[in-house]
């Protein structure tokens, strides 16, 4: 395992290690590039990931002070809490269930493709499905996506066999267990699935994919990345021609250090990394880094999200097994007979009895409200996540008075639905209400969006530098040597999971940055 | 299809239950004692009174009548125990209660947990919907009740299944009755 020098400036530093950041890591290693992550949170594994969702919670998840504003109900029901993702080595694919889609074709198109939409900020991504299928079939064969690659695909459980018998009254064609990086059968050192549940909380027999215990150790066999665990960086700094060479960065003790950088590529998650391009301005840079465009923290996106749970005569026991355990994709097209642009996918998902009483109505109680917990091992369930609107006012700003353990201005969230959101979420809850009643729901409970787990947008890819933060390879407009790495250079979120997308454009990106580097062009 | 009994009853709450049928909570000095003797707490810095109409409260906000007063008795622990350490906050609770016991009276011609029914019980928890103490209690109960390892059975929730080999052969498939 590799250990640079803190001023070493031959480096690539990268900031976060999750799809984005731990993938870019080992594919720079494996080019021979020395690489640094610079991991904000602890590292963990399946040894100690624990079965337990408010344990795990507490364990895994980024829980520093942010505040949110706008009309979305998140802001109301867990104001401090706008997105439920990880501070550890690996990120949010330590918490992620596994599904890995590609984004339709029209999706990165979506300006084109949709028009006009009224109080939208779309934009075609400066790249299309064609320039990415061959990236997509790397990371499928890197992650172990079922459905691919000849890999079988999971078999379905009981929420699954409900779904399924429910699409197929609806009359649904496109629906299967999904195209999930959870082995089916042992792979890659790794085993098969046992059904465990528990998907959220960090897998505990690593048969999914996560950056934490599987991209990042292959980086680091290779001698040439070193991931610096428990490390937050807070500033990235800047040379007198405007170039960054380093990052300051505080330990667990809050101990300040400094790395010394050739590279820096940015990959905290769509709140996180505007937030520290925001908080590393200076006498250069007066409204941050890599913002001459004024993009910077905009057009921050979560998916059209919500979740149908159905209560039936006879027991279910969703909880049993993976947590996203198949998938509709037939409302997944962009079809404007049904009210809206962009589309949906529909994915079985099971809480535990703890979450479920925390996110099932936040804020009800009563009668009402109990009998539904009393219903809980007869329930099945489903998440609805689709395409939702970029619009600039949507945005992350840094708070004006409130700071962090670390002194850093706190990012705020603001969020509003866009009208073709509501459309859409009206849509997918009838569509899905009326499929577990297909199947003879007594009752169905229409549950709002739980804090965003698809952080998207923010530092958006753009064929022009004045509509957004980074150009095709994700290298920020102003500063040659610095790139964004995550979801947040998402141009349109497209109605799909976006971790494997995430991690295409990471392996894109690494082969860019090599060439950029032996071409000395940075 | 593997279904698990949910009305088993735990050894604990078979050996303790007596012949004794008390109608309600039993109120004596500091201590509040459950229905049939089952169980007790002490609640010195809230006072008896007070914690039994907190438990009362606590059952009415998430009511479930397979679930003993115990279970809910455990949540008002917690505020009980922060009313220990922080004055402005067991000074926020006797206010809020004052308040509400004041609107049950008027209304109802009894204090809140003395009022039989409760339709008429809730009515006042709605009116008081957006008191501090009300959010605090339901908001403790979110987590305090349903995260209670004890009550996951109850719910047919069966929690950890890693050590357990997962479901694989544990019915994660075995619906029968689609």
């Amino acid at each position: 395992m590799a250990k640079f020098s803190k001023s070493d400036g031959d480096v690539v530093v990268i900031i976060g290690s999750g799809a984005g950041g731990g993938v870019l890591g080992m594919e720079l290693a494996m080019k021979g590039i020395k690489t640094v992550i610079l991991e904000a949170g602890g590292r963990h594994g399946p040894q100690d990931f624990v079965n337990d969702e408010w344990a795990s919670f507490g364990q895994i998840s980024w829980l520093d002070k942010r505040t949110t504003s706008g009309d979305w109900r998140v802001s109301r029901d867990f104001s401090g809490l706008p997105s439920w993702i990880v501070k550890a080595v690996g990120g949010s694919t330590l918490h992620w269930a596994g599904a890995s889609l590609r984004f339709q074709p029209h999706e990165w198109k979506a300006r084109t493709t949709y028009g006009n939409v009224k109080g939208a900020d779309l934009l075609d991504w400066p790249i299309d499905a064609k320039e990415m299928a061959p990236w997509y079939a790397r990371a499928e064969n890197h992650m172990g996506t079922t459905g691919t690659n000849g890999i079988p695909r999971l078999p379905g459980n009981n929420n699954y066999k409900v779904f399924a018998a429910g699409a197929k009254k609806m009359g649904y064609k496109q629906f299967h267990t999904g195209n999930m990086s959870i082995n089916s059968q042992p792979r890659d050192g790794r085993g098969a699935c046992a059904q465990i549940g528990f998907c959220f909380q960090g897998c505990k027999s690593g048969a999914k994919w996560s950056s934490g215990y599987v991209s990042i150790p292959k980086g680091e066999a290779t001698g040439k990345l070193e991931c610096r665990s428990n490390s937050q960086v807070l500033k990235i700094e800047h040379d007198k021609s405007g170039k960054v060479d380093g990052v300051v960065y505080a330990d667990k003790d809050g101990k300040i250090h400094k790395q010394r950088a050739r590279i820096v590529c940015v990959a905290g998650n769509s709140i996180e990394s505007p937030r520290l391009l925001l908080n590393s301005e200076s006498n250069m840079f007066k409204n941050g880094m890599a913002n001459s465009s004024g993009q910077v923290g905009r057009n921050y996106m979560r998916h059209m999200t919500a979740s149908t749970y159905a209560i039936f005569e006879k027991p279910v026991y969703f909880y049993r097994g993976t947590t996203m355990a198949g998938i509709i994709q037939d409302e997944s097209r962009h079809d404007t007979s049904r009210g809206f642009v962009g589309g949906y996918e529909l994915e079985t998902l099971a809480l535990g009895l703890p979450f479920m009483a925390a996110f099932l109505d936040p804020g009800q109680w009563g009668r009402e409200f109990s009998a539904s917990m009393e219903g809980y091992d007869h329930m099945a369930g489903l998440w609805i996540v689709g395409e939702d609107m970029p619009q600039a006012s949507n945005r992350v700003t840094l708070h004006k008075k409130i700071k962090d353990q670390h002194g850093m201005p706190v990012p705020n969230v603001n969020f509003s639905d866009h009208e073709n959101d509501i459309k859409m979420r009206n849509h997918a809850w009838k569509q899905s209400t009326a499929l577990y009643e297909s199947v003879g729901a007594t009752k169905t409970i229409q549950t709002p969006p739980y804090p965003s787990t698809h952080n998207l947008g923010t530092n958006r890819m753009s064929a022009k530098a004045s509509d957004g933060v980074v150009n095709k390879y994700g290298q920020t407009w102003d500063i040659k040597n610095l790139f964004v790495s995550d979801g947040s250079q998402f141009t349109t979120g497209a109605a799909e999971n976006p971790t494997l997308t995430i991690v295409a454009l990471a392996m894109r990106q690494a082969k860019y940055i090599a060439k950029q580097m032996s071409s000395k062009a940075i | 299809m593997r279904v698990l009994n949910k009305k088993a009853i735990s050894r604990r709450s078979f050996l303790k239950s007596g012949t004794v049928t008390a109608l309600g909570l039993t109120v004596m000095g500091p201590m509040v004692i459950g229905k049939n003797n089952a169980w007790s707490a002490t609640f010195k810095t809230i006072g008896a009174d007070d914690a039994a109409t907190l438990i009362q409260m606590a059952r009415d906000t998430y009511p479930h009548d397979f679930l003993a007063d115990r279970f809910y008795a455990k949540v008002i622990e917690g505020v009980e125990a922060q009313a220990g350490k922080d004055k402005a906050f067991k000074s926020m609770v006797g206010k809020e209660l004052k308040k509400i016991n004041s609107a049950a009276k008027k209304k109802y011609k009894a204090n809140y947990k003395d009022i039989n029914r409760e339709l008429e019980r809730v009515d006042i928890l709605k009116s008081n919907e957006k008191s501090p103490l009300f959010q605090k209690i339901r908001g403790d109960l979110v987590v305090g009740l349903y995260n209670n390892k004890e009550v996951w059975p109850k719910f047919g929730y069966e929690g950890e299944s890693a050590s357990k080999g997962g479901y694989m052969s544990r019915g994660f498939n075995d619906i029968d009755w689609l």
